[in-house]
């Protein structure tokens, strides 16, 4: 396993979101998230990225307590991650940017990293020198994702990364990703509303209904009406 | 001929001046949105720390090029882990907080030395343009006022604390979750600004007497130029002291100095008034 939580329990000051979350991923694993907004989606990735402190449960990565650990520590230890709205830094260059996602581990140079990025990137590579605030929306997704990698992490952890995005994008996000789950295995969690992304991406599907895991579906099942009734809201 | 030389070169030095004086708090204040009010005290304690230098025997020009940011870089270092970290965002608290500070230190400074004006002797001498007496030390601050700024740009801009420093100034929750100690960033990022004001005080301590009420004199000044300035730090702190400095001294020439620090607040009221946020606010965006 590379990812456990146990009976995870976050929120917003005295407001509860996260009410007992537990499950794992398997090294190299994809796991998709669903769930109606509000629902405590983004909480959940924000309390796993260190964004947001835990208020009860545990948190392994890689057979280690990171529960307490802040939020540089974790991404150091190997988790990636692509918020909802991107956060790109607008007033450096796409190339900063992704200098920005390089984390030194001895392993390769920081140049070295950021020229695989920009092979598996192409669309990124024309814009090296371009402001972060000016690109496109779909551009941005790429430049936080690209920049994510830089940190070569074993697992990545993406919020709603097709909202607002063109479908030429995402068909290159999903790509991308699946190239990387498949020859890198790296592990991923994903979070979307878009029912189509997830069965494409994930191996198994989780419901999360009010702060806990209420079901875990596969991709397949994603395709039975029922289910979508469970799931209303979700996906249109 | 010569008087234009003299006046051009006093123009240049309270430009360059504004600029030493400035720099720091642009770091401070422009990337951090830290209301230091003790930036002042910052560069008394650097004119201080260069005066002691001197009468211990140091070389002059390692008292007032070298001791000075040194001392108020880790002094800064200091007061950072001990107050400024846990202040960040509360723009109120940082303003009271800092305010405290600078009381302390005034008392603290009064307490060591006295009230009576400390010096560092002039390094340099001067020179004769024409018919007039010109001041060596001042053509040198306009020429180390310059190398620091390029100094400063090359820091932000070239090297990977600079480029840490900007992200996470932009969005620092999102640096920490790519890797970025943001705690040691702010912490340097602070102590580096301290470290320019206390340089900045050493290399005036030739120029100005200390007393350590000084930094009354410099507060003003530095909050009115990286204001002017607006959001981009060292683009801003130069073409607001370029404006600043240059209608403050040419007041000076054809009035007074009174006259002429009462033309500098008028220009940066004008500058406000039709540049809310500032020069770089409306030009030179995406600049440093």
């Amino acid at each position: 396993m590379i990812l456990e939580i146990d009976d995870l329990h976050a929120g917003y000051g005295r407001i509860p979101i996260l009410n007992g979350v537990s499950f794992g991923v398997g090294e190299g694993e994809a796991v998709g998230i669903l769930g109606h907004n509000g629902m405590g989606k983004t909480t959940l990735l924000r309390a796993l990225v260190g964004q947001l402190p835990l208020t009860g449960g545990h948190l392994r990565f890689a057979g280690k307590e990171i529960g307490r650990d802040p939020s540089h520590r974790r991404a150091r230890a190997g988790i990636g991650y692509v918020p909802q709205g991107r956060a790109i830094f607008p007033a450096l260059s796409v190339y900063e940017n992704l200098r920005m996602g390089y984390i030194p581990r001895g392993e390769e140079s920081e140049e070295g990293t950021i020229n695989d990025i920009r092979a598996i990137f192409p669309r990124l590579d024309k814009l090296l020198d371009r402001a972060g605030g000016a690109l496109s929306g779909g551009e941005q997704q790429l430049l936080s994702l690209a920049r994510a990698l830089c940190g070569k992490p074993k697992l990545l952890l993406l919020d709603e990364p097709t909202e607002g995005i063109q479908p030429s994008i995402i068909e290159e996000i999903i790509e991308i990703l699946r190239q990387l789950h498949r020859f890198q295995n790296l592990a991923i969690i994903v979070v979307e509303q878009s029912l189509d992304f997830i069965a494409q991406l994930s191996e198994r599907v989780l419901l999360l209904q009010k702060g806990t895991i209420t079901r875990e579906v596969s991709p397949k099942q994603l395709a039975n009406a029922s289910l979508l009734d469970d799931l209303a809201g979700v996906g249109e | 001929m010569a008087y234009a030389t003299i006046v051009g070169i006093e123009v240049v030095y309270a430009i360059a001046t504004l600029i030493l004086v400035s720099l720091g708090l642009a770091i401070i204040f422009g990337m951090m949105r830290v209301i230091n009010l003790a930036h002042g005290e910052f560069l008394v304690m650097g004119g201080y720390a260069a005066t002691i230098a001197v009468h211990h025997g140091v070389n002059v020009w390692i008292a007032i090029l070298i001791v000075p940011p040194i001392a108020v870089g880790l002094i800064g270092l200091v007061v950072e882990r001990a107050v400024i970290r846990f202040l960040y965002g509360r723009m109120v608290e940082t303003m009271l907080a800092s305010w405290g500070l600078s009381l302390l230190i005034v008392g603290l400074l009064t307490t060591i030395f006295g009230s009576s004006t400390e010096g560092v002797p002039m390094p340099l001498s001067g020179f004769t343009i024409g018919a007039y007496q010109a001041s060596g030390y001042n053509v040198f601050v306009i020429a180390f006022s310059l190398l620091t700024l390029g100094a400063v740009y090359v820091l932000l801009r070239f090297t990977r604390l600079g480029l840490l420093a900007r992200g996470t100034m932009q969005n620092a929750a999102m640096a920490a979750a790519l890797g970025v100690d943001t705690t040691k960033v702010y912490a340097v990022t602070f102590a580096l600004g301290a470290a320019l004001a206390g340089l900045a005080g050493g290399v005036l301590a030739p120029v100005a007497g200390i007393v350590p009420t000084s930094g009354g004199s410099y507060i003003g000044q530095a909050f009115i130029t990286v204001l002017g300035g607006g959001a981009a730090a060292l683009t801003g702190v130069t073409s607001a002291a370029l404006l600043f400095g240059s209608v403050g001294q040419a007041a000076t020439f054809a009035t007074n100095p009174v006259f002429g620090s009462v033309a500098l607040l008028l220009a940066a009221v004008v500058l406000i008034r039709i540049l809310p946020n500032g020069i770089t606010g409306r030009y030179f965006k995406g600049w440093l």
